[in-house]
């Protein structure tokens, strides 16, 4: 049947910004969805509030809504766009819940929107527990018991029933938020009661526990015709209890006899006709009773997930393009197999290697927070590795993961008696899988850890048999190393690094005698059918066989080094800014090579390359790709400055190892990075910066920071996302903080820096060429001051309370910074302003966070621009002479995981902690700050009652705020000091007790919905828990929180601008023509 | 123990033995099934060929005694990335080395299949011997290139039952069959003819209604008759269909009492010729559990079990026969109708085991045509 020809413009929804459980594989499945829908002659309009995304690139849609994803702009972007039909399946959860709220609101119906790929019943059916359950007995199909608790004493009521562990799914929420597994009464009340709070239905699910069963996943994709196929099959390696997120999985199910995979599979087919998924793909979660095969539906989702972007990755079979597809009316049987070509799509792939993805967390970044894993997801990234085994596979992952040290399963430096293993065994956390590799380690039998782990006795096998291998080649030795033991240790998938930390040798020996040998990898391709036809498309992936088909062509080309798994502080924005790379110099008539292992991004898309190796991010493992790149002979260049510190990490090696690297030189990067060489280079450039040393003791440290004055902020050299990063006020905390760096990167000193209190805080974008010219692509102001991440900070372009002579100044030490750094490409420098001068606080050579929200913001791709400079495209010569301007005023917002981290501190500091961003645009800077907060799933509110608690040195510059907000007709109550100060400066206020000074106070206030807004700056050490709980309550009520004093005036200006609020929306072409409209008038 | 594996082609993979040891000749071929190894080694229709398996990890779940297609392993030889060292399931009772080796089956593990794949979908199918231990692999070259050829021999003399006997249920626990959307109204009698059948194709006969006698490939068709059956079927097995002169006359005569047929497989080859259609054999065959198959008739794909070297010329087709399916990948036959006659057959596996059970309405179709009543 060909395609539905009743649709003309359709809207496709986002998933917003990344957040715990909802991540970049939605740019990922809703770039493919938008590019196959246009690619039918459909008119797409998209709307999403993260602007670091692929999809919200001008070019995706042809109109592109940078707007909050709430129902009231969706209804304007409605009433703009006239869409016919809303796509509602590629955005996650997010964009289901939109489409549901839009069509309870009515807005579907008044505007004649149909919705495709999935109903409102089928949305709701999967959605609801009780629905599904009901659902689930009628078709035969069973479930664990299960039961509704709409209150807290329904709840408590009904666990008798269950009995411990029971677990409690709150309704309606993201990636499990709330729900939780209780092992007692007293977890009980807590999970459950927190539980009908964070349900916006208020309703729990109180269900049977299956924790210990083989948990499976079903991708499996209908068409309008009720053909039915499955795409992959999943196996998660950590049995039931552990959310799927965090678990990892193996693909294809490694486990399961084909009897138990077929009845799965008709039980999925039943699902998803059942539940009424029409077209499209759908995620399908079952678990197996390890004792007697006892299977039951667990969940599915009528939309696609990660998991479907796994599969995808896992298969070569794109399933958000073909959900798009099938969701205008195609049938599978119309659509080709873009990988065979010859083949259709109505088929189910096979594969002949195995696929393993391996969960990254960062706790690191939150001390507090607890890392046992539950049914609520805490990661916050991913990798994924392929190998010809599951132990290959297996270790290519671990690698993958990128931990240094504390990543090396073997030989862990932490002494553990068998009663903390066992504990550390049977309790899932972020670092089972090392528990579990030390006990095999001590000679704990695989018998023992499964009954430990409830880990299927097969994969604990194949640990055994990694151990085993490991072992076996210690005791050789080096010397007497044999080629084929060698052999037998790269097949199984070990790294050169993994058997040189076995042998007592360094990585680079064994290296060396690999060459010696001529092991080196092959690379076989990924082609859906286990090679029974041939495959078109170069998806690839290292191991050590006998036949390589990586067929590499002689022309030119340019690989390009992703960024790895997703963590806080890299992620989607360098991700984009490679992909960006990757159109550019396609463009630009290159053949482009991605090597990466993040299997939810837009750059492991086989579309988004020419060529794709989805290989770990390590030395070995990029070289490897280089010398078989360039084995046809043609001239092979490396770029490392859009994947973020992944790839800057191996420029060094991979120059020494004669690889290209264009862009910016390893030298200048290695300058930039390195304090000393670049504090005598602002020196001689006239640039000042705040005094600075470096220690490589607590006694030098000490020294330093007495020399300079404190407070100071202290760091590790070479960090990520100001991880280990602290301002410490005085000796004793610079001590504390010593002794846990230095360990935290022995490799590098700590740098030690004059913090500048109370500076505005500045970021720069521009991209240089080789001929010298700089083009700014913008100056960001930071909202709030200097101290807090600049990935934590809220920031606007244009600034809006910076004076034009400073930006001058800003401007002027950029351009003389790029030239001197000789710069060839992208360039971000921040800045800080106090005392009325201009400080530079870093330089970074490379992509940063902020490109693509900046490119966004003006119109001009600039990963792209950059990736042109550096093939030798000059900025003239791309018609960029000016620095460049926006129409209209954009304010980035920042996401934070603090809801799945209880006990977790909301306070902002050097450290980043959020997970992604949003982007606001308006006319004014209230308006903007206003979307972008809504956006980031802050409703300010626009009046009410707003509770001020701020440290001396902040009392003096609270009273405008606090006068502003009592213009604004909101009520005021403070802490007694801070009360006191505002009585005195003639302001009516309440006083309300802290939570330590008696009841009822402020969390008694917040519970009771009392209080509509908090601004509460930190008053040091002794109040920090008193705050902290404050700070959590209002977190977990929605209730705005504001931990700085520039933060409060802008929200401030943001709700006087709500006031006046229509839900306008412009698409971000309209802005850029403005700018066109703008320049073309001067 | 080492494992060479050698084709005629010349080329030769150095791997472990696995199972028994000794020699193995026949034809190697691939099987692109992520499940179901035990079903596949117990599958008559393998006779005479050494089945590589594409998924890498083979053996993970063991072996268990519902999991059979028949009485024991038939494939001549076993080609495996890697092995399995314990057997994971609760059903199991046993490991694949184990089994195999019990069964003097001859196995490679660790070489690279998918080079010995893209060899065979490229080259074709080809002659091939394992051998394990101290081997010459030059040696082992010779003996494939000696092997006799599969096409014109009658392998179903070697897998065909003796005697007559009636098939008593005996199926894998409750729950992971499909059941039927509708039994036969009063049970039917089939009478089967075994040219290597699995026993997936009795389980679901019975599951539909039917008591199934089960008559040797050689059997004249009168025989079958005299017990009055409400239908006859005609199994799968293994080989080239060309040679069963015998089978393809009693499937004439079988046509000629106007009694319903259904075949599949070899079953469906022997149906074709004896509607007057001709067969051919395909270059590297079709041997997985994810082709899609279109039903002509109603537009639905379904996803298939497949498992033959051999095909039905569309070209030499009659007119009076209908083709009801075809191949999705390569538009070859899949199945057929008799315009007129109560004839019709496929040449995947409905029965499945291992694969997806999307056909399973054909055996419905079966005693649909078995109930209604005689047109003439």
């Amino acid at each position: 049947m060909p395609r539905r020809t009743d649709l003309e413009t359709v809207l496709v929804i986002g998933s917003g910004p990344i957040v715990i459980g909802q991540a970049c594989e939605f740019d990922y499945s809703g770039t493919q969805a938008c590019k196959a829908l246009r690619s039918e002659g459909l008119r797409v309009v998209l709307m999403n509030s993260n602007p670091a995304t692929i999809m919200t690139d001008p070019e995706v849609a042809d109109r592109t809504y940078v707007e909050p994803l709430s129902w009231e702009y969706a209804r304007s972007v409605i009433e703009r766009e006239r869409p016919d039909a809303l796509l509602p399946t590629v955005g996650g959860q997010t964009a289901l819940n939109l489409a549901r709220e839009l069509a309870g609101q009515g807005v579907l119906e008044e505007h004649g929107v149909a919705l495709i790929g999935a109903s409102v019943d089928a949305i709701t059916v999967a959605e609801d527990r009780l629905k599904f359950r009901e659902a689930m007995e009628s078709i035969g199909i069973e479930v664990p018991a299960s039961e509704y608790a709409r209150s807290y004493e329904d709840a408590v009521r009904m666990v008798d029933r269950f009995g411990f562990p029971v677990i409690i799914r709150p309704s309606f929420t993201l990636g499990g938020v709330g729900g939780g597994i209780a092992y007692n009464i007293e977890e009980f009340r807590e999970l459950a009661s927190r539980g009908i709070q964070l349900s916006p239905v208020h309703e729990v699910l109180i269900e049977e526990s299956v924790i210990g069963w083989k948990e499976f996943e079903l991708e499996v994709m209908r068409d309008g015709a009720d053909n039915f196929v499955v795409i992959c099959s999943i196996e998660n390696i950590d049995p039931m209890g552990v959310h799927t997120g965090d678990s990892i999985t193996v693909a294809p199910a490694l486990t399961l006899t084909d009897k138990e995979y077929q009845r799965m599979r008709d039980a999925a087919r039943r699902i998803i006709t059942r539940v009424g998924v029409e077209t499209g793909g759908s995620n399908i979660q079952f678990a197996i009773n390890p004792d007697d095969g006892r299977m039951v539906a667990i969940e599915m989702n009528p939309r696609v997930s990660r998991s479907s972007a796994l599969a995808s990755k896992a298969t070569g079979f794109p399933i958000a393009k073909i959900a798009a597809k099938l969701a205008l009316g195609y049938r599978l049987e119309e659509i080709p197999n873009d990988i065979t070509r010859l083949t259709p799509a109505s088929f189910e792939p096979t594969i002949d290697y195995v696929v393993v993805k391996i969960p990254r967390w960062t706790f690191e970044k939150f001390p507090q927070a607890d890392r046992t894993l539950t049914t609520q997801m805490k990661s916050v990234g991913e990798v994924m590795a392929i190998g010809r085994t599951f132990k290959e596979a297996f270790l290519k992952g671990m690698r993958s993961l990128e931990l240094g040290r504390s990543g090396r399963l073997f030989a862990a430096d932490d002494d553990v008696d068998s009663g903390q293993l066992q504990r550390r065994l049977v309790s899932p956390n972020d670092r089972r899988i090392w528990s579990i590799f030390r006990a095999l380690e001590l000679g704990w039998s695989v018998e023992r850890i499964r009954e430990a782990t409830r880990i299927d006795p097969w994969f604990l096998t194949q640990f055994a048999e990694i151990a085993e291998l490991r072992r076996a080649a210690g005791l050789v030795g080096f010397r007497s190393l044999s080629a084929e033991t060698l052999a037998e240790l790269k097949r199984a998938g070990f790294g050169d690094e993994e058997i040189g930390a076995a042998l007592g040798v360094g990585g680079n020996a064994v290296a060396a005698r690999r060459e010696e040998e001529k092991l080196a990898p092959v690379y076989k391709r990924i082609d859906t059918c286990a090679a029974e036809f041939e495959s078109f498309t170069p998806y690839l992936y290292g191991t050590y066989e006998r036949e390589c088909e990586a067929e590499p062509t002689d022309r030119p080309k340019v690989i390009i080094l992703g960024s790895g798994p997703n963590r806080i502080g890299q992620g989607l924005e360098f991700d984009y800014c490679c992909c960006h790379a990757a159109f550019a110099l396609r463009e630009q008539g290159y053949e482009t090579v991605m090597v990466n292992c993040n299997p939810e991004t837009v750059s492991t898309d086989y579309d988004t390359v020419d060529r794709l190796y989805f290989e770990p991010l390590t030395l070995e493992d990029v070289l490897a790709v280089v010398r078989r790149e360039q084995s046809a002979g043609a001239e092979v260049s490396c770029i490392v400055q859009f994947g973020g510190q992944t790839p800057l990490k191996l420029a060094l090696g991979l120059q020494g190892a004669g690889a290209r690297i264009i862009g910016t030189s390893p030298d200048s990067i290695d300058l930039a990075e390195d304090r000393q060489r670049f504090a005598r280079l602002l020196w001689d450039l006239g640039v000042p910066q705040a005094p600075s040393g470096i220690a490589t003791s607590r006694e030098e440290a000490r020294e330093v920071a007495s020399g300079i004055g404190y407070p100071v902020v202290v760091r590790p050299s070479y960090v990520l996302g100001g991880r280990a990063m602290a301002i410490v006020y005085d000796p004793g905390a610079l001590d504390r903080y010593m002794a846990e760096a230095v360990d935290a990167s022995p490799e590098h000193p700590i740098l030690v820096d004059k913090f500048l209190e109370d500076a505005f805080e500045l970021d720069v974008d521009a991209v240089a060429d080789t001929t010298g010219d700089v083009v700014i692509g913008g100056v960001m102001e930071h909202i709030e001051e200097a101290g807090i991440h600049s990935g934590d900070s809220s920031c606007v372009v244009p600034p809006y309370l910076v004076p034009e002579r400073h930006l001058r100044v800003i401007r002027d030490y950029t351009r003389r910074l790029a030239r001197a750094l000789k710069v060839v490409g992208l360039l971000n420098i921040q800045f800080a302003i106090r005392d009325d001068t201009v400080y530079l606080l870093e330089v970074n050579p490379r992509a940063s966070r902020t490109v693509p929200y900046l490119s966004k913001a003006t119109g001009v791709p600039l990963a792209k621009v950059a990736a042109r400079v550096m093939v030798g495209r000059t900025l003239a010569e791309q018609g960029l002479v000016d620095d460049l301007e926006v129409a209209g005023v954009f304010v980035k917002a920042p996401v934070f995981p603090f809801v799945r981290f209880p006990g977790v501190d909301t306070i902002l500091g050097p450290e980043m902690k959020s997970t992604g961003e949003v982007m606001g645009g308006a006319d004014t800077f209230g308006k903007a700050f206003a979307r972008a907060q809504l956006a980031a799933g802050q409703r300010l509110p626009d009046s009410g009652r707003a509770f001020i608690s701020v440290n001396d040195d902040d009392k003096e510059n609270v009273v405008p705020v606090a006068r502003d907000l009592a213009a604004l007709g909101f009520d005021l109550v403070a802490s007694k000091g801070t009360a006191a100060y505002l009585r005195a400066h003639g302001l009516d206020v309440d006083v309300v007790f802290k939570i330590n000074e008696g009841r009822p106070h402020v969390g008694d206030r917040l519970l009771n919905r009392e209080v509509q807004l908090v601004i509460n700056t930190p008053l040091g050490r002794e109040s920090y828990f008193d705050d902290l709980t404050m700070r959590r309550v209002a977190m977990l009520y929605g209730v705005p929180c504001v931990t700085t004093l520039t933060g409060a005036a802008a929200t401030v200006a943001a709700i006087r601008a709500l006031r006046a609020e229509t839900h306008a929306v412009h698409p971000l072409q309209e802005y850029h023509a403005g700018i066109t409209a703008g320049s073309a008038g001067q | 123990m080492n494992a060479v594996l050698a084709l005629e082609s010349g080329a030769s993979f150095v791997g472990r033995a696995v199972g028994a040891a000794g020699r193995a000749t026949g034809e190697v071929v691939f099987n692109t099934s992520m499940t179901g190894y035990q079903e596949v080694l117990t599958d008559p229709s393998y006779a005479g060929q050494i089945v590589t398996m594409t998924c890498p990890q083979i053996g993970n779940y063991g072996v268990a005694p519902d999991d059979v297609e028949s009485g024991r392993p038939h494939v001549a030889g076993f080609v495996i990335r890697e092995a399995s060292p314990i057997a994971s399931n609760w059903r199991a009772t046993g490991t694949l080395d184990d089994y195999l080796a019990a069964h003097g089956v001859v196995a490679i593990a660790g070489i690279d299949t998918r080079a010995l794949t893209r060899t065979l979908r490229s080259s074709g199918v080809m002659r091939g011997v394992i051998g394990t231990g101290a081997v010459n692999p030059d040696d082992l070259v010779d003996q494939a290139r000696a092997a006799p050829a599969m096409e014109g021999s009658d392998l179903v003399r070697g897998v065909t039952c003796t005697e007559p006997f009636d098939w008593r249920a005996s199926g894998p626990p409750p729950g992971f069959a499909l059941d039927p959307p509708r039994r036969a109204a009063r049970r039917l009698r089939v009478a089967a003819y075994d040219l290597g059948m699995k026993r997936n194709i009795l389980r679901r006969l019975d599951s539909h209604g039917c008591d199934v006698r089960v008559f040797p490939a050689a059997a004249p068709a009168a025989e079958l008759l005299a017990m009055q059956p409400d239908g006859v079927f005609l199994s799968n097995g293994p080989g080239d269909p060309s040679p069963l002169d015998y089978a393809v006359a009693n499937a004439r005569d079988l046509m000629g009492s106007g009694v319903p047929l259904f075949g599949i497989c070899l079953g469906h080859q022997v149906l074709g010729l004896a509607m007057g259609a001709t067969t051919y054999k395909l270059k590297f065959g079709h041997r997985g559990a994810n082709h899609p198959v279109k039903n002509l008739r109603t537009g639905q794909v379904e996803i298939t079990s497949q498992n033959h070297g051999f095909a039905v010329d569309q070209d030499s087709v009659p007119d009076d026969v209908e083709i009801t399916h075809r191949n999705l990948y390569d538009g070859t036959v899949e199945g057929l109708r008799h315009k007129r006659l109560p004839v019709s057959c496929v040449q995947y596996h409905p029965e499945a085991s291992p694969g997806p059970h999307d056909a399973d309405y054909l055996f419905s179709a079966f005693v649909d045509a078995m109930e209604r009543p005689p047109s003439r």
